[in-house]
Protein backbone atom coordinates (compact mmCIF):
# COMPACT_ATOMS: atom_id res chain seq x y z
CA UNK A 1 0.00 0.00 0.00
CA UNK A 2 1.80 3.55 -1.00
CA UNK A 3 1.89 6.23 1.86
CA UNK A 4 -0.66 8.84 1.99
CA UNK A 5 0.50 11.73 0.00
CA UNK A 6 1.47 14.76 2.14
CA UNK A 7 -1.69 16.70 2.68
CA UNK A 8 -0.90 21.04 1.91
CA UNK A 9 -1.08 24.25 4.30
CA UNK A 10 -4.14 25.06 3.10
CA UNK A 11 -6.15 21.10 3.07
CA UNK A 12 -4.92 20.61 6.59
CA UNK A 13 -6.45 24.27 7.79
CA UNK A 14 -9.58 24.00 6.50
CA UNK A 15 -9.82 20.47 8.16
CA UNK A 16 -9.00 21.38 12.03
CA UNK A 17 -10.78 23.70 14.54
CA UNK A 18 -10.39 27.17 14.44
CA UNK A 19 -10.09 30.06 16.88
CA UNK A 20 -11.38 33.45 16.51
CA UNK A 21 -8.98 35.36 15.37
CA UNK A 22 -9.74 38.25 17.28
CA UNK A 23 -9.30 36.12 20.23
CA UNK A 24 -6.29 34.28 19.81
CA UNK A 25 -4.97 38.48 19.16
CA UNK A 26 -6.19 39.40 22.23
CA UNK A 27 -5.16 36.59 24.21
CA UNK A 28 -1.90 37.02 23.08
CA UNK A 29 -1.79 40.84 23.54
CA UNK A 30 -2.85 40.09 27.52
CA UNK A 31 -0.42 37.31 27.61
CA UNK A 32 2.40 39.81 26.60
CA UNK A 33 0.96 42.83 28.80
CA UNK A 34 0.71 40.30 32.07
CA UNK A 35 4.20 39.37 31.63
CA UNK A 36 5.41 42.97 31.42
CA UNK A 37 3.62 43.59 34.28
CA UNK A 38 5.23 40.97 36.46
CA UNK A 39 8.73 40.97 35.14
CA UNK A 40 8.96 44.64 34.49
CA UNK A 41 12.58 43.84 32.41
CA UNK A 42 12.03 43.98 28.87
CA UNK A 43 14.48 41.63 28.32
CA UNK A 44 13.27 38.97 31.02
CA UNK A 45 9.94 38.90 28.57
CA UNK A 46 11.55 38.34 25.86
CA UNK A 47 13.31 35.29 27.38
CA UNK A 48 10.06 33.99 28.57
CA UNK A 49 8.19 34.41 25.49
CA UNK A 50 10.88 32.24 23.82
CA UNK A 51 11.08 29.73 26.76
CA UNK A 52 7.14 29.79 26.33
CA UNK A 53 7.18 28.97 22.59
CA UNK A 54 9.94 26.01 22.98
CA UNK A 55 7.20 24.79 25.25
CA UNK A 56 4.77 24.66 22.93
CA UNK A 57 6.94 23.74 19.92
CA UNK A 58 8.55 20.49 21.40
CA UNK A 59 4.43 19.38 21.64
CA UNK A 60 3.30 21.17 18.43
CA UNK A 61 5.56 19.21 16.21
CA UNK A 62 3.88 15.61 16.78
CA UNK A 63 0.56 17.97 16.17
CA UNK A 64 2.24 18.54 12.88
CA UNK A 65 3.83 15.86 11.75
CA UNK A 66 0.43 13.80 12.63
CA UNK A 67 -1.96 15.87 10.66
CA UNK A 68 0.33 16.92 7.70
CA UNK A 69 1.71 12.86 6.99
CA UNK A 70 4.89 14.70 5.94
CA UNK A 71 8.22 12.27 5.87
CA UNK A 72 11.31 13.17 7.23
CA UNK A 73 12.64 16.51 4.58
CA UNK A 74 15.67 15.38 3.02
CA UNK A 75 17.74 18.85 3.86
CA UNK A 76 16.99 21.96 5.42
CA UNK A 77 15.93 24.04 2.72
CA UNK A 78 12.78 21.51 2.37
CA UNK A 79 12.38 21.94 5.85
CA UNK A 80 12.34 25.57 5.71
CA UNK A 81 9.68 25.69 3.04
CA UNK A 82 7.59 23.09 5.52
CA UNK A 83 7.75 25.48 7.98
CA UNK A 84 6.89 28.41 5.72
CA UNK A 85 4.32 26.82 3.71
CA UNK A 86 2.74 24.01 5.74
CA UNK A 87 3.49 25.12 9.00
CA UNK A 88 2.53 28.78 9.44
CA UNK A 89 -0.67 28.19 7.50
CA UNK A 90 -1.60 25.35 9.14
CA UNK A 91 -1.63 26.94 12.84
CA UNK A 92 -1.96 30.35 11.78
CA UNK A 93 -3.32 30.78 8.95
CA UNK A 94 -0.52 32.80 6.92
CA UNK A 95 1.75 32.07 4.30
CA UNK A 96 5.17 32.73 4.77
CA UNK A 97 7.97 32.91 2.20
CA UNK A 98 11.59 31.95 2.65
CA UNK A 99 14.74 33.57 1.49
CA UNK A 100 18.14 34.65 1.89
CA UNK A 101 19.71 31.50 1.93
CA UNK A 102 23.60 31.51 2.59
CA UNK A 103 26.04 29.29 0.88
CA UNK A 104 25.68 26.36 2.87
CA UNK A 105 22.27 26.00 3.14
CA UNK A 106 22.46 26.07 6.87
CA UNK A 107 20.87 29.69 7.27
CA UNK A 108 17.71 31.26 5.87
CA UNK A 109 15.09 34.02 6.45
CA UNK A 110 11.72 33.10 6.83
CA UNK A 111 9.56 36.83 5.77
CA UNK A 112 6.00 37.11 7.39
CA UNK A 113 4.16 39.47 5.11
CA UNK A 114 0.87 39.28 7.21
CA UNK A 115 1.12 38.17 11.26
CA UNK A 116 -1.86 37.25 13.31
CA UNK A 117 -0.55 38.13 16.78
CA UNK A 118 0.07 41.94 15.80
CA UNK A 119 -2.92 43.33 15.08
CA UNK A 120 -3.82 46.01 16.95
CA UNK A 121 -0.58 46.41 18.71
CA UNK A 122 1.63 49.46 19.56
CA UNK A 123 4.78 49.48 20.82
CA UNK A 124 5.05 52.06 23.28
CA UNK A 125 8.13 53.90 24.00
CA UNK A 126 8.83 51.90 27.48
CA UNK A 127 9.03 49.04 25.56
CA UNK A 128 11.64 49.86 22.75
CA UNK A 129 13.47 46.13 23.05
CA UNK A 130 10.38 44.13 23.06
CA UNK A 131 10.55 41.42 20.53
CA UNK A 132 6.63 40.71 20.71
CA UNK A 133 6.44 38.11 18.70
CA UNK A 134 8.93 35.99 20.53
CA UNK A 135 6.62 32.87 21.16
CA UNK A 136 7.42 32.22 17.77
CA UNK A 137 10.92 31.69 18.06
CA UNK A 138 10.42 29.76 20.43
CA UNK A 139 8.04 27.81 18.47
CA UNK A 140 10.08 26.96 15.69
CA UNK A 141 13.50 26.44 18.16
CA UNK A 142 11.33 23.73 19.84
CA UNK A 143 9.69 22.02 17.56
CA UNK A 144 12.89 21.61 15.52
CA UNK A 145 15.20 20.38 18.49
CA UNK A 146 12.17 17.25 18.52
CA UNK A 147 13.17 16.29 14.73
CA UNK A 148 16.82 16.15 16.02
CA UNK A 149 18.39 19.84 14.63
CA UNK A 150 19.31 22.31 17.21
CA UNK A 151 18.92 25.79 15.58
CA UNK A 152 19.57 29.51 16.40
CA UNK A 153 15.75 31.82 15.90
CA UNK A 154 16.07 35.16 15.79
CA UNK A 155 13.78 38.54 14.57
CA UNK A 156 15.59 40.83 11.69
CA UNK A 157 12.58 42.93 10.83
CA UNK A 158 9.64 43.43 13.03
CA UNK A 159 7.20 45.57 11.89
CA UNK A 160 6.15 46.97 15.37
CA UNK A 161 9.91 48.29 15.59
CA UNK A 162 9.51 50.12 12.14
CA UNK A 163 10.15 47.97 9.39
CA UNK A 164 8.03 46.66 6.53
CA UNK A 165 7.84 43.13 7.30
CA UNK A 166 8.03 40.00 9.72
CA UNK A 167 11.51 38.15 9.10
CA UNK A 168 13.16 35.64 11.30
CA UNK A 169 16.49 34.36 10.87
CA UNK A 170 16.67 30.51 11.03
CA UNK A 171 20.20 28.93 11.37
CA UNK A 172 20.70 25.26 11.67
CA UNK A 173 23.37 24.81 14.03
CA UNK A 174 24.07 20.83 14.33
CA UNK A 175 21.71 17.59 13.36
CA UNK A 176 21.55 15.67 16.38
CA UNK A 177 21.16 11.95 14.65
CA UNK A 178 20.01 9.07 17.93
CA UNK A 179 22.18 7.18 19.52
CA UNK A 180 22.05 4.15 20.97
CA UNK A 181 20.25 5.21 24.89
CA UNK A 182 21.40 2.63 27.06
CA UNK A 183 25.18 2.98 28.14
CA UNK A 184 25.62 -0.84 29.63
CA UNK A 185 25.77 -4.00 27.71
CA UNK A 186 23.33 -6.53 28.61
CA UNK B 1 -12.45 -10.69 13.75
CA UNK B 2 -10.26 -14.15 14.03
CA UNK B 3 -7.59 -14.33 17.06
CA UNK B 4 -4.99 -17.11 17.64
CA UNK B 5 -4.59 -17.69 21.27
CA UNK B 6 -1.96 -20.21 22.31
CA UNK B 7 1.55 -21.33 20.17
CA UNK B 8 0.24 -24.15 18.62
CA UNK B 9 -1.63 -23.67 14.92
CA UNK B 10 -4.56 -25.96 14.08
CA UNK B 11 -6.58 -25.82 11.13
CA UNK B 12 -10.00 -25.56 13.99
CA UNK B 13 -11.47 -21.91 14.25
CA UNK B 14 -9.73 -19.39 16.97
CA UNK B 15 -11.48 -19.17 20.40
CA UNK B 16 -12.62 -14.98 20.61
CA UNK B 17 -10.88 -13.59 23.91
CA UNK B 18 -12.88 -12.24 26.16
CA UNK B 19 -12.51 -8.71 25.90
CA UNK B 20 -12.77 -9.04 22.31
CA UNK B 21 -9.65 -7.60 21.92
CA UNK B 22 -7.31 -8.81 18.51
CA UNK B 23 -4.07 -7.34 20.10
CA UNK B 24 -1.93 -8.44 22.35
CA UNK B 25 0.20 -5.99 23.64
CA UNK B 26 1.49 -2.14 22.68
CA UNK B 27 4.66 -0.14 23.33
CA UNK B 28 5.40 3.69 22.77
CA UNK B 29 8.92 4.58 23.25
CA UNK B 30 10.29 8.60 22.81
CA UNK B 31 13.49 8.40 21.31
CA UNK B 32 15.58 8.43 24.35
CA UNK B 33 15.16 4.84 25.30
CA UNK B 34 12.10 5.68 27.34
CA UNK B 35 9.04 3.33 27.61
CA UNK B 36 6.22 6.36 27.51
CA UNK B 37 3.48 3.54 27.55
CA UNK B 38 2.92 0.06 27.57
CA UNK B 39 -0.56 -1.51 27.59
CA UNK B 40 -1.22 -5.37 27.38
CA UNK B 41 -4.19 -6.48 26.27
CA UNK B 42 -3.52 -10.33 26.17
CA UNK B 43 -0.26 -11.60 26.99
CA UNK B 44 -0.42 -15.42 28.53
CA UNK B 45 3.67 -15.55 28.51
CA UNK B 46 6.05 -13.42 30.36
CA UNK B 47 9.88 -14.01 30.13
CA UNK B 48 11.25 -11.24 31.35
CA UNK B 49 11.04 -8.69 34.01
CA UNK B 50 9.06 -5.10 32.58
CA UNK B 51 12.31 -2.83 32.25
CA UNK B 52 14.36 -5.64 30.38
CA UNK B 53 11.23 -6.13 28.23
CA UNK B 54 10.93 -2.66 27.26
CA UNK B 55 15.11 -2.57 27.16
CA UNK B 56 14.84 -5.42 24.83
CA UNK B 57 12.41 -4.19 23.09
CA UNK B 58 13.58 -1.09 21.85
CA UNK B 59 17.24 -1.95 21.23
CA UNK B 60 15.52 -4.71 19.27
CA UNK B 61 13.85 -1.80 16.86
CA UNK B 62 16.97 0.26 17.39
CA UNK B 63 18.81 -2.41 15.21
CA UNK B 64 16.64 -3.81 13.18
CA UNK B 65 15.92 0.05 12.04
CA UNK B 66 19.74 0.05 11.24
CA UNK B 67 20.28 -2.54 10.13
CA UNK B 68 17.57 -2.21 7.30
CA UNK B 69 18.37 0.88 6.37
CA UNK B 70 22.13 -0.38 5.63
CA UNK B 71 20.96 -3.33 4.18
CA UNK B 72 19.07 -1.79 1.38
CA UNK B 73 19.51 -2.73 -2.18
CA UNK B 74 18.18 -0.27 -3.63
CA UNK B 75 19.59 3.29 -1.83
CA UNK B 76 22.48 4.70 -3.45
CA UNK B 77 23.68 6.27 -0.09
CA UNK B 78 24.83 4.06 2.49
CA UNK B 79 26.36 4.98 5.89
CA UNK B 80 28.54 2.40 7.43
CA UNK B 81 26.83 0.06 10.26
CA UNK B 82 27.44 1.75 13.49
CA UNK B 83 26.86 5.22 12.82
CA UNK B 84 23.70 6.02 14.30
CA UNK B 85 21.26 7.47 12.00
CA UNK B 86 18.69 10.30 11.83
CA UNK B 87 15.48 9.05 13.00
CA UNK B 88 12.90 8.34 10.09
CA UNK B 89 15.92 8.67 7.24
CA UNK B 90 16.69 6.04 4.84
CA UNK B 91 14.39 2.98 4.64
CA UNK B 92 11.87 2.55 7.15
CA UNK B 93 10.87 -1.29 8.65
CA UNK B 94 7.46 -1.30 9.31
CA UNK B 95 6.81 -4.71 11.09
CA UNK B 96 7.91 -8.42 10.88
CA UNK B 97 5.61 -11.65 11.40
CA UNK B 98 6.57 -14.94 12.83
CA UNK B 99 4.10 -18.52 13.61
CA UNK B 100 2.29 -16.79 16.74
CA UNK B 101 2.25 -12.97 16.65
CA UNK B 102 2.60 -10.19 14.02
CA UNK B 103 4.25 -6.72 15.21
CA UNK B 104 3.70 -3.43 13.71
CA UNK B 105 6.61 -0.55 14.24
CA UNK B 106 6.15 3.54 12.95
CA UNK B 107 8.49 5.93 13.89
CA UNK B 108 7.76 9.59 13.37
CA UNK B 109 10.21 12.13 12.60
CA UNK B 110 9.77 13.39 16.38
CA UNK B 111 11.28 10.15 17.08
CA UNK B 112 8.05 8.45 18.81
CA UNK B 113 8.19 5.24 18.48
CA UNK B 114 5.00 3.22 17.73
CA UNK B 115 4.97 -0.77 18.40
CA UNK B 116 1.64 -2.85 18.10
CA UNK B 117 1.71 -6.52 19.06
CA UNK B 118 -1.10 -8.34 17.06
CA UNK B 119 -2.06 -11.80 15.85
CA UNK B 120 -0.02 -13.34 12.73
CA UNK B 121 -3.74 -12.96 10.44
CA UNK B 122 -3.39 -9.34 10.92
CA UNK B 123 -2.98 -7.11 7.41
CA UNK B 124 -0.95 -3.76 7.08
CA UNK B 125 -1.54 -1.54 10.12
CA UNK B 126 0.57 1.34 8.98
CA UNK B 127 -3.01 3.36 9.08
CA UNK B 128 -3.64 2.04 12.13
CA UNK B 129 -0.57 2.96 13.61
CA UNK B 130 -1.18 6.65 11.85
CA UNK B 131 -4.34 6.52 13.76
CA UNK B 132 -2.83 6.29 16.89
CA UNK B 133 -0.69 8.27 16.43
CA UNK B 134 -3.27 10.71 15.88
CA UNK B 135 -4.93 9.96 18.87
CA UNK B 136 -1.34 11.00 20.68
CA UNK B 137 -1.27 14.45 19.75
CA UNK B 138 -5.05 14.81 20.72
CA UNK B 139 -5.11 13.48 24.28
CA UNK B 140 -1.17 13.59 25.16
CA UNK B 141 0.42 15.72 23.53
CA UNK B 142 -2.41 18.62 23.46
CA UNK B 143 -2.92 17.62 27.67
CA UNK B 144 -1.44 20.68 29.55
CA UNK B 145 -0.91 17.70 32.71
CA UNK B 146 1.52 15.58 30.46
CA UNK B 147 5.35 16.28 31.00
CA UNK B 148 6.78 15.13 27.44
CA UNK B 149 9.69 12.71 28.03
CA UNK B 150 8.05 10.62 31.00
CA UNK B 151 5.32 8.37 30.82
CA UNK B 152 1.69 8.63 29.95
CA UNK B 153 -0.85 8.32 32.74
CA UNK B 154 -3.70 9.56 30.82
CA UNK B 155 -6.71 7.94 31.10
CA UNK B 156 -8.87 9.06 28.12
CA UNK B 157 -5.87 8.17 26.17
CA UNK B 158 -6.25 4.84 27.91
CA UNK B 159 -9.93 4.41 27.24
CA UNK B 160 -9.47 5.64 23.70
CA UNK B 161 -7.09 3.20 22.48
CA UNK B 162 -8.82 0.64 23.75
CA UNK B 163 -11.49 1.40 22.06
CA UNK B 164 -9.84 1.75 18.81
CA UNK B 165 -8.02 -1.75 19.41
CA UNK B 166 -10.78 -3.81 19.77
CA UNK B 167 -12.01 -2.40 16.29
CA UNK B 168 -9.35 -3.20 14.49
CA UNK B 169 -9.03 -6.22 12.54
Amino acid sequence: MPPAAPRSGDAIFASVERVNAELFTLTYGAIVRQLLTDLEEVEEVNKQLDQMGYNIGIRLIDEFLAKSNVSRCVDFKETAEMIAKVGFKMFLGVTASVMNWDADGTCCSIVLEDNPLVDFVELPDTCQGLYYCNILSGVIRGALEMVAMKTEVTWIRDMLRGDDAYELQVKLLKQVPEEYPYKDDE
Amino acid sequence: MQFFGGSEISPSPPVPTATGNNAHMMYVFNRNGVCLLYREWNRPLHTLNPQQDHKLMFGLLFSLKSLTAKMDPTNAEKGNLGIPQLPGLGCSFHSFRTNTYKLSFMETPSGIKFILVTNPRTGDLRETLKYIYNLYVEYVAKNPLYTPGTLIRCELFNTALDQYVRSIA
